[in-house]
């Protein structure tokens, strides 16, 4: 069996864990298991720490200092903060941080907000692709309603300003 | 100019009470906007010569908008403040406690000159605009620190992610940015005894409750800071409505036990509150501990009609007025603690007859 998560080594970490009521299996490699391990101390409230989880699990107890070297590997290139130093922090670098340590940074956002996304305010100026982006999302929306709803006037206007708005994206 | 009035004197515009909705519970609203600018490493991993560039970068822009916006925000770096000065900002709520320790020169604050908008450069974020105003008010904060937002956008690079929304240096805060609070009165909930249960249920729905100076510090004399934990996924809409609505039926909630307790303890309430006036103004010695909890029962009987010809907004000065900083700032000398608590005193004292006396001319 090969790793959930690089998909390139073999499995020989096989996680069980209830969340949220619901079963959930992982199957990792150690490489793998040892970076989502190293991850779970954000969760500082539910004492959620990689020595009992992973302990648990392999029956010996996951040396924290271990893990290091492997999760120092990658380092923001515009600011220099690693994984481990935004987790013994818990703050972010810089902007870049977020795109650097998207896949690392999700458990956290998952922890703070059930990762969902942001929904208010768009900046004018550094936003306007996204705005754009958001109007056409809509629209599309508006156009199945409209196809299923058998508007098919509407949904040809309809597709009309998608395609003039995407052409200005 | 704008900084200075506001340090020599108490007056900041949340205090008006008279120009605020249910200002008698709500005491202010505030909202706050965590900004960063793209690229620049975050406030916690600033030095001495990237912090200068990051904080040129923020002046430069606060220049732009007086000059080319017919703005006149007065902007002031930290090390240009003395310690007492700092904690002044700190005790009327404008800064956090926080960056009123700290004292280097590629941090700052941006003031206008009524105290309504005050942002924070380089505390947790490299910008925090926050909009203050009396009474419920959370919608008109949320428009008017919006405002100053979509000004500071034009002229900055601002740190936004399409999924994630504003990047802050610390992951709670993203999204939005947004936290929205009010400061609440709330004596009678108190005495109910249904506080506790009130602010678990809070605690459920995402709201975080704290005490009159922000994270850290615990609720002194029935007064309570009540703010939106989440800050993604949620519109700026839907943040402020949803402090608003809660705000209405703690409002509604307070109301109703004042009533109650008017109407089964009559004596009781009389009593508490005529004490409590009777301390005030004749102790001669009083801590800030012990002041701020007369205070809220001299405010309960002001509310209630049984204390008459005190103005609101004096209450509210008093409650700042009463700090270590601004006693310090007004005798215009340092105190020892115990030199404070006759001080304090002597203001009270002051202040609770004068203002009567104004009121009856
Ligand atoms: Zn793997
Ligand atoms: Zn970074």
């Amino acid at each position: 069996m090969y790793c959930d998560e690089c998909k390139q080594k073999l499995a020989s970490v096989h996680l069980t864990q209830m969340f949220q009521g619901q079963k959930i299996e992982m199957h990792l490699c150690e490489t793998c298991a040892a970076k989502k391990g190293a991850l779970l101390i954000f969760d500082q409230d539910n004492n959620f720490t990689i020595p009992q989880l992973l302990g648990s699990f392999l029956g010996n107890p996951y040396d924290f200092q271990e893990l290091q070297p492997i999760n120092n590997q990658t380092v923001c290139p515009n600011c220099g903060m690693s994984i481990i130093n935004i987790t013994q922090t818990g703050k972010i670098g810089c902007s870049e941080c977020y795109s650097t340590f998207d896949r690392e940074l999700e458990p956290t956002f998952r922890r703070i907000s059930g990762n969902t996304e942001h929904v208010g305010k768009i900046p004018n100026r550094s936003g306007e692709n996204i705005l754009l982006q958001r109007k056409i999302d809509e629209l599309k929306n508006r156009l199945q309603q409209a196809v299923s709803n058998e508007q098919y006037e509407q949904a040809v206007e309809i597709r009309d300003a998608i395609k003039t708005f995407e052409k200005e994206l | 100019m704008i900084l200075e009035k506001i340090l020599t004197e108490n007056d900041v515009f949340w205090m008006h009470a008279e120009q605020g909705p249910e200002a008698d519970i709500v005491i202010s609203s505030r909202v706050r906007l965590a900004r960063n600018l793209k690229k620049v490493p975050f406030p916690h991993l600033l030095n001495k010569d990237n912090g200068v560039q990051c904080f040129d970068k923020i002046k430069t822009a606060w220049k732009q908008i007086n000059t080319l916006e017919g703005y006149n925000f007065d902007l002031k770096t930290l090390d240009e403040l003395s310690y007492l000065d700092k904690q002044i900002l700190v005790e009327k709520h404008l800064i956090s406690p926080n960056h009123g320790k700290v004292g280097s020169h590629y941090q700052g604050v941006v003031l206008n000159s009524n105290g309504s908008i005050c942002v924070m450069i380089n505390e947790e974020d490299h910008m925090r605009t926050q909009c203050f105003l009396p009474g419920l008010q959370v919608d008109k904060c949320y428009e008017q620190a919006e405002k100053i937002d979509d000004k500071t956008e034009e002229y900055l690079d601002i740190a936004f992610d399409s999924r994630r929304g504003y990047l802050t240096s610390c992951p709670t805060n993203v999204g939005t940015g947004l936290r929205a609070s009010v400061m609440l009165h709330l004596p009678a909930i108190v005495m109910s005894g249904q506080i506790k249960g009130i602010f678990q249920n809070l605690g459920q729905i995402g709201m975080t409750v704290r005490g009159l100076y922000g994270e850290g510090t615990e609720a002194m004399g029935n007064f309570f800071q009540l703010s939106n934990q989440i800050t993604i996924g949620q519109s700026e809409r839907d943040i402020n409505n949803k402090l608003t609505i809660i705000s209405r039926r703690l409002i509604e909630q307070e109301r109703l036990s004042r009533e109650k307790i008017l109407k089964d303890m009559p004596y009781q309430l009389e009593d508490t509150i005529g004490r409590a006036y009777g301390i005030l103004t004749n102790a001669r010695i009083i801590n800030s501990n012990e002041a701020l909890i007369m205070l809220s029962s001299l405010r309960l009987g002001v509310d209630l009609g049984i204390i008459k010809g005190i103005k609101p907004f004096t209450l509210n000065e008093l409650m700042v007025a009463i700090r270590p900083a601004h006693l310090q700032k007004k005798a215009g000398r340092e105190m020892t603690p115990l030199q404070r608590d006759e001080y304090r005193a002597i203001i009270i004292k002051e202040q609770l007859q004068r203002k009567i006396s104004d009121d009856q001319e």
